[in-house]
């Protein structure tokens, strides 16, 4: 506990310095990307929606138990993107795609790919709370329960354990059985992620998860993100470059469907490399 | 474990495939079965005779298979109903979605609804025993059985359906299109009349395309109260045969396939069903030629 | 002095108060039209309206004829019916919104030919059961052939009203369960099904109300008008209370009106009690959703 705290000092201490841009790197923090294990590797990606080309040779690696921010004005792909890694565009009719992303050196996207499988071990967060119309217990349940599971006793510490994760459960504890919808719009987007968690996923896609929250709610999300980092890989869309820094190791930026920049957060924010980044996180951008 | 859910994902969508091919299937049974038999009919029937003989007697001798008293008294029952139904159907539409208040709406609305949901037997008996009497008596001369009274029952059965596709087309229509309007100094009858009525003129046509061709299906109100007597005749206090009242009156008695009566019944309902069809295209060709958007 | 503006306002506000009362007087013309036909038919038939008449045999004798063995033949039609129809229509309407590609010409025939089909008068189904049910597949003029026919009737009405309530199902709900890696099948069962419920029920009820006041496809099949039994099987001959009420109808004696209007009268509860039965369904749904 007083080690968690102290964790969360260190981190404001990281997001304050952070946020004056011109304040020299610490080299202790700065974290060497060779050592770590890559999670998720996207190769030349290319997206066609009907006629529209909206992801063009995209490559991106994506790291284990680090928070990786997606950013750029609408339009530009990000949220295509993270639909691509659990292959959810496939529910949308006239979608073609090609390349490769590789998911602990597996191939997601080959047709001999487990779709079931994939989301199970990727979890998906939207950008609206969507709960379903059904009591906190039953969402929490709902993914293992169709997964085979029956037995009422590991169900129970199934929510138990999603739920505490998701910092959900104090909250809900007495009421396990009211329906989700009486929830707030921040705890029913912890409840989104909760019903993620039941079914053990490694990695979490957060498609612009606070945009439909206020302040405070997006705040408590934040702190669970970083909680979250030990265990899972996340994967956060944001059009908020400030939440980008606050929280997140690694950065890419999307414009038009490619990736112009990619690295460590706080590089990509300090020194970008390259003109349209810099337009874009100084707000030169429209 | 997965590949079983796939055979069953598989085996489901293959189900369900199935089920909605029955809808294709009926479709093509309707025409099967219809135009079979009349195919039959007519080898024996001059088609030519069928449509412009005025004398039906397929069950006395001599037999004869004229067809248009029966389409005259049908075309009849269509035209006198939708007198009814067509104006009065139009003019809830516009009270309801013009002039009326949310308060009064939601206690219309389920009446109109209780009065389409009526089943058309009520409808029949409604006319025999209440709507007949009273024409009696202000017109002695009417038949117990008459044009005029099962008109009127089907009228008033079917002017909920037109108010209900009318009101649908008028609801449609932004507010912001009337509050121009009235923002000018316009009346509700000027905004009613000038903008509504135009603009949903097309759905309103479609509306009465519909009405009409439920008229001209409806059975058991012309069974029971239109007569059973095919006399070409115009006389709206007089008794008649619809199609339907023929197809009814003749399946009440015991019809053997083959027989030259089960080919008639099948010829008269292939030409209602051609008829009907038409129309519901038309209906359909009328709503889709000229949609306003907003 | 009234200037030309006034009084041109003047007979623009008056226009419109008369189209007023003439649209008002319409809307009074119907409910008075229905309050006219439920009166002649209570005052015609309440005073034959007993027990016996409910457990009654038709009968040549109108103080000793009764409508049991048409209510029990109402009933098993229409048992059979929401048996077949149902599970048809609601499985069409999840293939037409679920699985169908909506672009491809397969899916836009389908939809046609349902719309069509909604517009086929009952009469013409009546033909379409009488030579595929009662004559082609020998089924006779049974139950079974007249709870197909009336299937195939209802059907294009459940299929729609199912339509309209699976599309109402929010996207992001099913993107939810499909995230979770559950199955297209599965997301039916567990979100979509459920949230559908109240409309699909509501739609499949007013259809199958239909069924059940429908006479004219059932006396186009041979459903027999003078049954004196109970029937014990989907393979017996059978009449329905409609087809009861039309008989008496047609006979001249008075008193056979007035036990057509007691007849009327069971139809009419019965109708009424079926879409009472819709509305608190619905109701229950709903409160279990909010």
């Amino acid at each position: 506990m007083i080690e968690q705290e102290e964790n969360k000092q260190q981190k404001n201490d990281r997001i304050k310095s952070r946020l004056i841009l011109n304040k020299p790197k610490n080299n202790e923090e700065s974290i060497n990307t060779s050592k770590e294990n890559i999670k998720i590797e996207c190769k030349d990606i290319d997206f066609h929606y009907g006629t529209n080309h909206a992801l063009k040779n995209v490559n991106l690696q994506i790291m284990e138990n680090r928070i990786t921010a997606l950013i750029g004005p609408s339009g530009c792909g990000k949220s295509t993107f993270i639909r691509t890694i659990n292959r959810m565009y496939e529910h949308v009719v006239d979608t073609k795609i090609e390349g490769t992303i590789h998911l602990d050196k597996e191939n997601v996207l080959a047709p001999d790919y487990d779709v079931t499988e994939l989301r199970k071990k990727v979890g998906m967060v939207f950008q609206k709370p969507n709960p379903f119309p059904k009591s906190i217990y039953e969402n929490v349940i709902y993914g293992p329960r169709k997964h085979g599971l029956k037995n009422k006793g590991q169900l129970d510490l199934i929510v138990e354990r999603s739920l505490k994760k998701a910092a959900l459960w104090d909250e809900v504890k007495d009421r396990l059985h009211t329906s989700a919808l009486g929830l707030s719009g921040g705890q029913q987007q912890r409840l989104c992620i909760a019903r993620c968690l039941a079914v053990d996923p490694e990695v979490l896609l957060m498609d612009e998860p606070t945009s439909a929250l206020d302040p405070i709610a997006t705040l408590k999300i934040e702190d669970l993100f970083q909680a979250l980092r030990e265990e899972y890989t996340i994967v956060i869309v944001t059009h908020s470059m400030q939440q980008a820094a606050r929280i997140s190791d690694n950065t890419a930026f999307f414009l038009n469907g490619e990736i112009i920049e990619s690295g460590l957060t706080d590089d990509l924010f300090t020194k970008p490399k390259d003109s349209r980044t810099e337009d874009y996180i100084t707000g030169r951008f429209s | 474990m997965n590949k079983k859910i796939k055979q069953k994902e598989f085996i489901i969508e293959k189900t369900l495939l199935l089920f909605a091919g029955i809808t294709i299937i009926t479709t093509i049974a309707i025409i099967l079965t219809l135009f079979g038999e009349s195919f039959l009919f007519f080898r024996e029937i001059p088609i030519w005779d069928f449509l412009t003989g005025t004398t039906w007697a397929p069950t006395l001798k001599p037999r004869s298979f004229g067809v248009l008293p029966l389409l005259v008294g049908t075309l009849m029952v269509a035209l006198f109903s939708s007198i009814i139904s067509l104006p009065l159907g139009l003019g809830s539409a516009i009270y309801l979605s013009e002039y009326s208040n949310k308060k009064a709406r939601k206690v219309i609305k389920p009446i109109l609804e209780l009065l389409a949901g009526i089943p058309s037997i009520v409808y029949g008996f409604f006319a025999l025993t209440f709507i007949t009497p009273i024409i009696k008596q202000i017109l002695p001369q009417t038949e117990i059985f008459n044009v005029a009274s099962a008109s009127i029952a089907i009228g008033i059965m079917t002017l909920p359906m037109v108010a209900s596709l009318c009101e649908d087309a008028m609801m449609a229509i932004p507010d912001s299109v009337r509050n121009g309007a009235y923002a000018l100094g316009s009346t509700k009858m000027e905004v009613a009349l000038k903008i509504i009525l135009p603009s949903t003129a097309t759905s309103i046509a479609s509306a009465f395309v519909l009405a009409i061709s439920r008229a001209i299906g409806e059975t058991m109100i012309v069974a029971i109260a239109a007569g059973q007597s095919p006399m070409l005749n115009f006389n709206p206090l007089a008794s008649i045969q619809t199609m339907t009242g023929f197809m009814v009156n003749l399946s009440l008695g015991d019809i053997q396939q083959g027989t030259i009566e089960y080919k008639t019944l099948f010829a008269v309902g292939a030409m209602l069903f051609m008829i009907t069809l038409i129309m519901n295209l038309i209906a359909k060709g009328i709503l889709h030629r000229n949609k306003v958007r907003y | 002095m009234e200037t030309f503006q006034q009084k041109n306002i003047r007979k623009r506000k008056l226009k419109n108060s008369i189209l007023h009362i003439v649209l008002a007087s319409i809307i009074v013309f119907s409910i008075i039209m229905l309050l006219l036909l439920l009166y002649q038919v209570f005052s015609e038939g309440l005073s034959r309206l007993s027990w016996s008449f409910i457990t009654s045999m038709p009968s040549r004798f109108p103080d000793r004829a009764g409508i049991a063995s048409a209510l029990a033949g109402s009933i098993w039609t229409i048992g059979l019916t929401i048996i077949f129809s149902v599970p048809l229509g609601v499985g069409t309407a999840l293939y037409l919104e679920e699985y169908a590609n909506q672009k491809s010409w397969w899916t836009k025939l389908l939809q046609l030919n349902i719309a069509n089909l909604a517009g086929v008068p009952s009469i013409v189904y009546g033909m379409l059961g009488l030579a595929v049910f009662v004559k082609f597949l020998h089924f006779n003029r049974s139950i079974l052939a007249g709870a197909l026919t009336l299937t195939l009737l209802i059907l294009p009405v459940i299929i729609v009203a199912s339509q309209e309530a699976i599309k109402s199902v929010p996207s992001p709900l099913k993107e939810g369960s499909y995230a979770l890696g559950v199955s297209k099948w599965q997301t039916i069962v567990g979100v979509i099904v459920p949230y559908a419920a109240p409309g699909i029920l509501t739609g499949s009820i007013l259809a199958v109300s239909r069924a059940m006041g429908e006479a004219a496809p059932l006396i186009m099949i041979g459903a027999a008008g003078y049954i004196s039994f109970l029937p014990k099987s989907p393979l017996d001959s059978f009449t329905v209370l409609p087809i009861q009420i039309f008989n008496w109808t047609s006979r001249p004696q008075a008193e056979f009106a007035e036990i057509a209007a007691a007849g009327i009268i069971v139809l009419l509860v019965l109708l009424l009690s079926m879409n009472a039965i819709a509305i608190v369904l619905r109701n229950k749904y709903q409160n279990r959703m909010d």
